[in-house]
C-alpha cells in the first residue's frame, strides 16, 4: 500500500528535456517507476530516452494526462518557470505534484500553494525537496533507490541527505515510503500530512520523523502525534548549533529571535512521547531496536 | 537579505509610501550637507542591522547642520553589538502625535501571508504579541487576491486605527502591499508608523527582508547588499557560489546537503563539549558549508580552499553521504582537490578527517587509502569522525 506513491503511479516529468530532468528520468525508470510522459512547452511530439524505451514529450500537462493517464507530475523546471508548471499540473487535475526545483521565490510558492488549495485536487510535495520513494514500487524525484529496500518503516524529512543517511543505516529493515518534504519556508506536504498517512497505512509499522530549525512544523507535528498517532515515532532534529538569524543552507532553516530553535522542537517531540536521537546514527539505532523488539 | 533602514525608506518612497525627507551619509561633511538641505532639526541614526541603536547612543537629535555633522562624526565608526557603523541616516526630525505598528510577513504555519497591525507601536512588537496579544491584529492575506481596498479596510478596522486617520492608513497599507509584492519581500515592517501633529501618516522607520531567490527578476536588488559588513570568508564563498556560514569554533566542516551539514555541526559540538579549545571554551564547528549533492572535485577544492584559509580552523571534517554521486567519485574529488590546491602552491598542514558513507562507500575508502595523503584520516562513522576531528582541533590548540 505505502503512502502517496505505489506501483500504479504513472509519472509525467516536467522539464524532461533539461539535463537534470533527463538524468533523473533514467534513474527513476531504473528504480521501477512507470514514467509515461514528459512535458516541455514547444517540444511536443519529440521523444526522450527512458532507458527501457522512448518516452513521448507533450506541450502541456493536460495533453500528457489525456494521452497517458499520468497521475503524478515531477517538476524539474528552473525556478522562474516552476509556478506556471504547478498551475498547469493543478489545472490538469493531477492528484500528486512533486516539485524538486530549488530556489523558487516565496511569493511564487505561496501563490501556487494557494492555487492548489483552492482547487482541492492536487497534493504538492516540496518545493526544494528530493521527492518521495516507495522502494520496490515507484520513485518520484531524486532519492537514490539502491541505498535501501522495501520494508515497514515510514520516513518523513525536511532534509534530503539525512533521509538518505537514515534509509541507508536501516537498509536491512527497509521502508514503506520515504517522503522528503523539503526545507523551504512554505511547503505543500507537511510532517503532519505524512504522519496521518503513515498512521493509516497498514504497510507501515513505525515512523522516523526528521526535522530542522525554522518555523514550528515540528512542534505542531508533536501535538498531532500526541493526539492522533498510535504507531511508534522516532525523531531527529538538526541545527542545535545554528546561530540566530542565519540561514543554514535551506531557505527555511533559520532561527528567528527565540523561535524555531532545535531545542524547542526536541522538547516538544519528547513531550509527545517521541524518542529523539542525539545524532542520526543514534536515531537509526533507536528505530532498529524498536523494530527488532517487534520481531 | 535584510535591508538597512535608509534602504527600506527608499523602497517605501519608491512605492509612494509617505516618508520624511532625509538621506544617507558616510561622512560628517555629507551629514552636514543633508541637514542643510532639509533645514531645521534633524535626527542622525546609525545604520546597522541590529536592534537597540537608541540605547547604544546611535540615534541623536541635531538642531543645526554643524551639530548634525558633529553627531554623525561621533556615531560613524561606533560599534553597536558587533556591527561597525559605516553609514548614518540624516532625516527630518518629526513631532510625533501617535505611534503605530504595521507589517506584512510570511506566515509559515498557515502557508500564506499575514498583515499585523497595532495602534500600540514604537515598542518591541514581540513583547506586545506576548504580553498583550489582543492589541495586535493578525489578518491573513491570500497570496492570490492580495490586499485591495476592502482588505486594507478590514485590517484597519481589526487593528482599531482611529477614524480620523483610517482613510490614510488604508491608502498606505495598500502601497505597502504593492511594495511587498513588487519587491519580492518576505518581511516588510513599519515601526513606528506615525501620525504627525498635522494629522499626516508617515513611515518613520522600517525593516525589509528581500527574497534572494527573486534576484532573477529583481536586478536592482544586487546593489543593496552590504558588502562592507560581510565576513571576508563568507564573501569569498559567495563569489564561488558556495553555501557557507562562518561560525566561531575550530573544526572546519564540509558536507553535502543542508540537513546533513547542520547535523554535522551538532555532532561535532557534542563531541567537543568536554574538550578544551585553548581559549576558555569547548571545541566547536568553525563554519557551515554545504557543497550540494554533486560534490565534484572542483567544488570540493573550492570548499577546502575556503576552510583551510580560515585562521580559526585547526582541523577539518569532510562528511559526505554518497547518494546520487557515489562515494568513489567523491573520494576521487577529494584526492584531486588536494592535488589542485597543492599544485596552486597552497601550503596547509591542518588534519582532514573524512567520513564517506552510502553508495560505493568501500570503493571510496579504498581510493582514499591508496592515495594515503599525510593529512587525511579516514573514519567509518559520522559520530566517530566528528569525535576525531574535535580531538585533533583540541590538540592543535
Amino acid at each position: 500500500m505505502a503512502i502517496f506513491l505505489n506501483q500504479d503511479s504513472l509519472v509525467v516529468v516536467q522539464g524532461i528535456t533539461g539535463s537534470e530532468g533527463g538524468k533523473h528520468t533514467l534513474r527513476m525508470v531504473a528504480s521501477g517507476t512507470k514514467i509515461v510522459a514528459g512535458c516541455t512547452p514547444g517540444k511536443g511530439g519529440q521523444t526522450v530516452d527512458g532507458g527501457a524505451g522512448e518516452i513521448p514529450v507533450f506541450d502541456s500537462v493536460a495533453e500528457a494526462v489525456e494521452k497517458t493517464a499520468a497521475n503524478v507530475s515531477v517538476i524539474f523546471v528552473p525556478p522562474k518557470f516552476a509556478k506556471a508548471a504547478v498551475v498547469e499540473t493543478v489545472d490538469a487535475g493531477v492528484p500528486l505534484c512533486v516539485v524538486i526545483t530549488e530556489g523558487i521565490t516565496v511569493h511564487d510558492t505561496a501563490a501556487f500553494f494557494q492555487y492548489a488549495e483552492n482547487s482541492g485536487t492536487t497534493r504538492i510535495v516540496g518545493p526544494n525537496c528530493p521527492g518521495l520513494i516507495t522502494p520496490g514500487q515507484s520513485n518520484a524525484g531524486i532519492i537514490p533507490a539502491d541505498i535501501t529496500r522495501p520494508g515497514r518503516i515510514g520516513l518523513v524529512s525536511k532534509s534530503g541527505t539525512l533521509t538518505y543517511q537514515m534509509m541507508y543505516e536501516l537498509r536491512d529493515i527497509g521502508f514503506s515510503t520515504a517522503v522528503g518534504i523539503g526545507g523551504d519556508p512554505i511547503i505543500g506536504t507537511t510532517h503532519i500530512d505524512c504522519l496521518a498517512a503513515f498512521e493509516a497505512d497498514p504497510d507501515t509499522d513505525a515512523i522516523v520523523m526528521i526535522g530542522e530549525i525554522g518555523g514550528d512544523a515540528e512542534e505542531r507535528a508533536a501535538d498531532y502525534i500526541k493526539a492522533n498517532v498510535t504507531k511508534p515515532v522516532v525523531g531527529y532534529v538538526a541545527g542545535f548549533t545554528a546561530p540566530e538569524g542565519k540561514t543554514m543552507g535551506h531557505a527555511g532553516a533559520i532561527v528567528s529571535g527565540s523561535s524555531g530553535t532545535a531545542r524547542a522542537k526536541q522538547e516538544a517531540l519528547e513531550a509527545a512521547g517521541v524518542q529523539v536521537g542525539k545524532t542520526p546514527s543514534e536515531t537509526a539505532r533507536i528505530m532498529r531496536e524498536l523494530m527488532t523488539a517487534r520481531g | 537579505m535584510d535591508l538597512m533602514e535608509y534602504q527600506a525608506k527608499d523602497l517605501f518612497a519608491k512605492h509612494g509610501v509617505p516618508t520624511l525627507p532625509g538621506d544617507v551619509a558616510e561622512t560628517a561633511q555629507e551629514a552636514r550637507a543633508i541637514a542643510e538641505e532639509i533645514g531645521g532639526p534633524v535626527v542622525v541614526k546609525a545604520q546597522v542591522k541590529t536592534g537597540g541603536r537608541g540605547k547604544a547612543g546611535g540615534v541623536k537629535l541635531a538642531d543645526t547642520p554643524d551639530e548634525a555633522a558633529e553627531r554623525a562624526g561621533a556615531i560613524l565608526g561606533m560599534d553597536i553589538k558587533g556591527h561597525t557603523v559605516r553609514k548614518v541616516l540624516v532625516a527630518q526630525a518629526s513631532e510625533i502625535d501617535a505611534e503605530y505598528y504595521f507589517s506584512y510577513l510570511l506566515d509559515r504555519t498557515n502557508r500564506t501571508f499575514l498583515a499585523m497591525a497595532s495602534v500600540e507601536g514604537g515598542m518591541d512588537i514581540e513583547e506586545v504579541a506576548a504580553t498583550k496579544p489582543e492589541a495586535l491584529a493578525r489578518i491573513p492575506v491570500d497570496a492570490l487576491t492580495g490586499v485591495d481596498d476592502a482588505k486594507a479596510r478590514e485590517i484597519v478596522e481589526a487593528a482599531r486605527f482611529p477614524a480620523d486617520v483610517a482613510d490614510q492608513v488604508v491608502a498606505v497599507i495598500g502601497q505597502l502591499w504593492t511594495a511587498f509584492v513588487a519587491e519580492d519581500a518576505t518581511l516588510l515592517e513599519v515601526n513606528p508608523l506615525v501620525r504627525t501633529p498635522e494629522g499626516k501618516i508617515v513611515a518613520l522607520d522600517g525593516k525589509v527582508t528581500l527574497d534572494e531567490n527573486a534576484d532573477f527578476r529583481q536586478p536592482d536588488h544586487a546593489q543593496l547588499a552590504d558588502v562592507d559588513a560581510a565576513n571576508p570568508l563568507e564573501a569569498k564563498a559567495k563569489e564561488k557560489g558556495l553555501n557557507y556560514v562562518k561560525l566561531d569554533g575550530e573544526v572546519g566542516i564540509i558536507g553535502n546537503g543542508a540537513g546533513l551539514v547542520m547535523s554535522t555541526l551538532d555532532v561535532v559540538a557534542y563531541a567537543g563539549e568536554a574538550l578544551d579549545n585553548g581559549r576558555g571554551g569547548s571545541v566547536k564547528p568553525a563554519n557551515f558549508l554545504d557543497i550540494g549533492g554533486g560534490a565534484s572535485a572542483d567544488v570540493m577544492a573550492d570548499g577546502l580552499e575556503i576552510i583551510l584559509g580560515d585562521p580559526d580552523v585547526r582541523s577539518v571534517f569532510v562528511n559526505v553521504f554518497g547518494g546520487i554521486t557515489a562515494c568513489d567519485a567523491v573520494a576521487r574529488g577529494i584526492v584531486q582537490a588536494l592535488a589542485m590546491l597543492q599544485a596552486q602552491g597552497e601550503h596547509f598542514e591542518k588534519p582532514i578527517v573524512v567520513r564517506l558513507d552510502g553508495n560505493n562507500a568501500e570503493e571510496g575508502r579504498r581510493i582514499l587509502d591508496e592515495a594515503s595523503h599525510d593529512l587525511v584520516e579516514l573514519i567509518d562513522t559520522m559520530d566517530g569522525a566528528a569525535g576525531r576531528a574535535a580531538e585533533l582541533a583540541a590538540q592543535g590548540a
